[in-house]
């Protein structure tokens, strides 16, 4: 029976709001029990013991939206080194998208990364599958049975499912299932560019993506889902425009929800400037008026989850002309420090922050995780809030390093990472698998 | 290290000329003062200068275009420097990483210039960023065709005396336009007051806060102003999706001399060429020898450039050093 306690923690749940200086203690893989009257009486023989020094000690991340390169292109990431940089950054469950060749659309895919995730990672992996088989648009996948073999949700992943009455029928049929739909929202006929339609664009010569591709994209899909019913989530949203019309959505009742990617919550397009192609992301990165929207959307509660949108890509596709690099940046291991900056920009309260990275996402795909409750795997990152660092893709657990932080000063960091009851990750120690 | 003794302040302070953003006025009109010496020698028996002597251009082409390289080709052998010419067709080379692998090849063998165009926006920037060299912009996607801008001010300046104050009006596809993006730029800098004349499917978003007046109107665009500046239509652009027709676009867009009545009268055509004769701009209008400039802009095409090869030449270190390698 292996046993952990942590001492001397700030130990926050933010489902229940609950903030208090305690100790924690995790038995065969589940928290066994909490608070500032726990050891009271001294602490029980034969535990490893895990001095916080006061630091935050929460529920693990959980991260809904991941790109890894397995199976197709393990050159880019396999599950297991995902898992890796998401240990690092204190992500304990991360949520891959079926964008892989071959696209996840099949149940044996399914089972297929559940296996290999169990075989290789050392972080929580579930699986989104493909809406549409092939990722081509139409025809829809096999929603239950997928779903009963442990696929959380639903999404075309960087595709938009564009034909309306396809978008109907699946949201009608998934609506009967119970299963999430997730939409990458962009018009494709509007979308058609490689940054944010803009005068910046317009100055660099770049094709521009307006953000009414966006826009038009969650209008036409929120009257489908008046009419259906079910559950509709929105991966990313990236402007203003789309914060209004989700909290007008939720205002009248509508069963929606959606994502921001910490990348749109920390950067705008002017960081496109002289055609750095780490910072081509889909959706683009757009104009700070629309940055400060997100983050107040965020504070909020109009969004729902923040997600690293974490893509690696190799240099082969990105030390490109602008125009020709492949989109995506990684962020598994920013996550939570673009997060904090938030944080220690006074834009929003750190329960705030932890719970769209905790019991929201959890809630939203039906994960059981994401609190701080006796009887739950123990998967929890410490935190230091406060600790300033300089990100050097060097030091990233990422072998490819496209992220848009580099040479970022942060302040705050993951410091020990555990995933059921195993450590993981711990700051200044390799303490991978 | 020692290579700044005993030269004064460069002519030109920049290593590369990746377009007319961040030139400051006295750059502008230190390269066509430079220029307008070299139209003198361009007119002369003996056209040879030695500036050049034991340089090595490459022209390096991923576009194909016939004035642009052999204007870059004729302006570095009229300086006297070994020219190369590479064209490097789009379809023959694997896209990106070939890019990168083309320059650092050609950069192994110690050019001293490099005149690059690329079909894709910032594809020249980076490619600058690879290369030891001095690195021309001879146009990259829709952003910026500084040596173009150059020429046709300097066309403008030796017919018109000045930049300052006059009305210009670039006509046509801004959208798509390298050239339109660089005499804006330039023209503004310059102190002329800049229209952009096309139809609102062909101008690029926010294009007013570039400092230009916008028309979709032809006749109004083109009322009082010194300059009228066609640009060229991509056929493929009028089939349907831009616009609805060569006719319709002709008809509304296209240069005769009944919107020109509209200009000054003793207004001055322009065009960068190749032209689309009957689409774009009428012929009688092209090839008006009182009123078109457009023979004048080759002309001044092969002294401009000659002034900026000379001009970045002179910030290139004279000396190899002493390692004998370059990293």
């Amino acid at each position: 029976m292996s046993r952990t306690a942590f001492v001397n923690a700030r130990l926050i749940d933010p489902a229940s709001g609950y903030d208090e200086k305690g100790n924690l203690l995790v038995e065969d893989g589940m928290i066994a029990d909490l608070g500032s009257q726990l050891f009271s009486d001294g602490l029980p023989d034969g535990v490893e013991v895990v001095d916080c020094g006061g630091k935050v000690l929460a529920p693990g991340l959980i991260d809904c939206r991941v790109f890894t390169g397995e199976p197709g292109a393990e050159h880019r990431e396999t599950l297991a080194l995902s898992s890796k940089a998401a240990a690092a950054g204190g992500v304990t469950t991360m949520i891959v998208m079926p964008n892989t060749d071959p696209v996840i659309d099949d149940v044996a895919l399914v089972d297929f990364i559940e296996r290999r995730a169990r075989d290789t990672a050392i972080v929580n992996v579930h699986t989104m599958a493909a809406l549409t088989k092939g990722l081509h648009g139409d025809q829809m996948t096999e929603i239950g049975l997928l779903r009963d073999a442990g696929a959380v949700g639903f999404t075309d992943g960087v595709k938009a499912v564009a034909n309306a009455q396809l978008m109907r029928r699946v949201l009608s049929y998934a609506a009967h299932v119970g299963a999430l739909v997730v939409q990458h929202a962009e018009e494709p006929a509007l979308a058609t560019g490689v940054m944010n339609e803009s005068e910046l664009a317009g100055r660099l010569g770049l094709a521009g993506t307006p953000a009414i591709s966006e826009t038009i994209m969650i209008e036409r899909d929120l009257r489908l889902l008046e009419l259906t019913g079910g559950r509709y989530h929105v991966s990313q949203i990236s402007c203003e425009a789309s914060v209004d019309i989700i909290r007008r959505a939720k205002t009248r009742g509508l069963p929606v929800t959606c994502g921001v990617s910490a990348a749109h919550l920390q950067l705008n397009e002017n960081d496109v400037q002289s055609y750095r192609t780490f910072f081509k992301l889909s959706p683009p990165l757009r104009a700070e008026q629309d940055r400060l929207a997100l983050v107040a959307g965020l504070a909020d509660g109009t969004i729902d989850v923040i997600v690293s949108s974490h893509d690696p890509q190799d240099p082969e596709v990105k030390r490109r002309p602008f125009a020709e690099a492949n989109f995506g940046a990684i962020g598994l291991e920013t996550l939570l420090p673009a997060g904090l900056a938030l944080v220690h920009n006074g834009d929003l309260p750190l329960g705030r922050l932890l719970a769209a990275l905790t019991c929201i996402p959890s809630d939203l795909l039906g994960l059981g995780r994401g609190r701080l409750v006796t009887g739950l795997p123990a998967d929890l990152v410490l935190i230091d809030t406060e600790v300033p660092w300089r990100l050097d893709p060097a030091n990233l657990k990422s072998i490819s390093k496209n992220t848009p932080f580099e040479d970022r000063l942060f302040q705050g960091r993951a410091l020990r990472t555990m995933v059921g009851g195993r450590t993981v990750y711990v700051h200044g120690e390799d303490a991978g698998r | 290290m020692t290579s700044a003794d005993k030269q004064p302040a460069p002519l030109f302070p920049h290593r590369h000329l990746l377009g007319i953003e961040g030139l400051s006025p006295s750059d502008i009109t230190s390269l066509l003062d430079l220029a307008d010496t070299y139209v003198e020698q361009n007119r002369q028996v003996d056209k040879k200068g030695n500036v050049l002597r034991g340089r090595t251009q490459i022209n390096l082409f991923f576009e194909a275009s016939t004035r642009t390289q052999s204007s870059f080709e004729l302006a570095g052998k009229r300086l006297g420097a070994d020219v190369m010419n590479m064209s490097v067709s789009s379809s023959s080379v694997k896209k990106g990483e070939t890019l990168i692998d083309t320059a650092v090849t050609l950069n192994a063998m110690h050019p001293d210039l490099i005149i690059i165009r690329h079909q894709n926006s910032g594809a020249v920037e980076l490619l600058s960023q690879k290369v030891s060299c001095a690195v021309i912009n001879a146009g990259d996607g829709a952003h910026e065709h500084p040596t173009q801008a150059l020429l046709d001010a300097l066309t403008i300046r030796r017919r018109k005396g000045r930049l300052e104050g006059l009305r210009v009006a670039i006509c046509g596809d801004i959208l798509h336009s390298r050239v339109a993006r660089s005499n804006i730029l330039l023209l503004n800098a310059m102190g002329a007051r800049v229209r952009v004349v096309g139809p609102p499917t062909l101008m690029p978003v926010g294009i007013e806060r570039l400092g230009v007046e916008v028309f979709h109107d032809m006749k109004k665009g083109l009322e009082g102003v010194d300059i009228v500046m066609m640009l060229r239509l991509q056929l493929e652009r009028m089939a349907g999706s831009y616009v609805p027709s060569q006719r319709e676009y002709f008809h509304f867009y296209g240069l005769d001399y009944s919107k020109l009545a509209h200009a000054k009268p003793d207004a001055l055509v322009m065009h960068p060429g190749p032209m689309n004769r009957g689409v774009e701009i009428d012929s009688a209008v092209a090839d008006d020898i009182d009123r078109s400039l457009i023979r004048e802009q080759v002309e001044m095409g092969v002294a401009v450039r000659m002034a900026v090869l000379d001009a970045l030449s002179r910030n290139l270190p004279n000396e190899l050093p002493l390692s004998g390698g370059r990293s």
